[in-house]
């Protein structure tokens, strides 16, 4: 990603936010991110267009799943020396509650950083951090910086 | 998921799920249905990319497309539309997809037990042997909804 290369290029660490806002789907789903240091918290704002179940309400499976996705991502991009965005490779979801109408947070923790695979594994919650209402594990390829030079 | 009809033929020509505003959000269309069977395509949208650059489709629009499909396949097996959960989903994501072409989702309800019901999906675009990603998925049965239709906006759990 063009943001990405440029900030390495320039000796900077990207601009999370602004590779977020960059991504047309981030910006659909409503992504913010809060950064504090190296402790990163995803924010998915809710609106309307979130909603799976409009009986319950409850949100889509597919947006906490893709909201789960891009919190490892970016996750990645802030621990990893990706010159890309990292590439899931597989991922798998366990929905634990039904996602409420209101606002949803997540967080990721990098579980093995390998030269070209990491493990991810991230958390979603609403109210209450201890009441998670979905958490994904994945794996995601990289692609490293330093094999641009052989 | 929606309060679907089992099996129409009028299904065949394909229909926005529009009473679920995600589904609407993402133009997600049933194409097809058949008892325990779905085929489901969201449209290429320039608000679904995931990469400024490539202009590929986020994972997340395929994450949601796969999701409902398999959903659509179990109501469609157990007729419990709207009483079904999604427990997980595992997806495997097999190549890129084309910048510009729609996505289509085939999914198939292959077991039914007392409580789960498990199914197993392909995104593709023209072809299903060549996927972009595959999934299984479990989902919970008789979950409340219609049921327990609540009362306000307090949401369930």
């Amino acid at each position: 990603m063009e943001l990405i290369r440029r900030a390495h290029a320039e000796g900077k660490k990207p601009d999370l936010q602004a590779i977020v806002d960059a991504i047309p789907y981030c910006k659909f789903l409503g992504i913010d991110i809060d950064r504090k240091g190296t402790e990163l918290t995803t924010i998915l704002r809710f609106s309307q267009k979130l909603i799976g179940n409009p009986v319950l309400p409850a949100l889509h499976g597919g947006v906490v799943g893709a909201f789960l996705e891009v919190t490892a991502v970016i996750q990645l991009m802030l621990e990893a020396e990706s010159e890309d965005l990292p590439k899931p490779v597989d991922i798998g979801i366990d929905y634990l509650r039904s996602g409420k109408p209101v606002d949803t947070y997540a967080r990721a923790i990098v579980t093995k950083h390998g030269r070209r695979v990491c493990n991810v594994r991230a958390e979603a919650w609403q109210d209450e951090h201890t009441r998670p209402i979905a958490a994904l594990h994945g794996h995601f390829l990289i692609r490293p910086r330093e094999t641009a030079t052989p | 998921m929606s309060d679907l009809p089992p099996t129409a033929p009028e299904h065949k020509a394909g229909f926005v799920l529009s009473n679920v505003p995600h589904a609407a959000a993402l133009q997600l269309m049933i194409v097809e249905v058949r008892a325990g069977e779905a085929v489901c395509k969201v449209p290429y949208a320039e608000h679904l990319i995931g990469n400024p650059d490539t202009r590929v489709i986020h994972g997340g629009v395929i994450t949601a497309l796969l999701d409902n499909a398999c959903g659509v396949a179990v109501g469609s097996k157990t007729l419990l539309m709207g009483q079904i959960a999604t427990l997980d989903l595992r997806i495997d994501y097999m190549k890129a997809a084309t910048p510009g072409e729609d996505i289509f989702a085939f999914a198939e309800c292959y077991k039914v037990t007392k409580n789960i019901a498990f199914a197993r999906g392909v995104a593709y675009h023209t072809d299903r042997s060549d996927p972009i990603a595959t999934c299984a998925a479990a989902f919970m049965l008789g979950t409340k909804s219609q049921r327990g239709a609540n009362v306000s906006g307090a949401g369930g759990k």
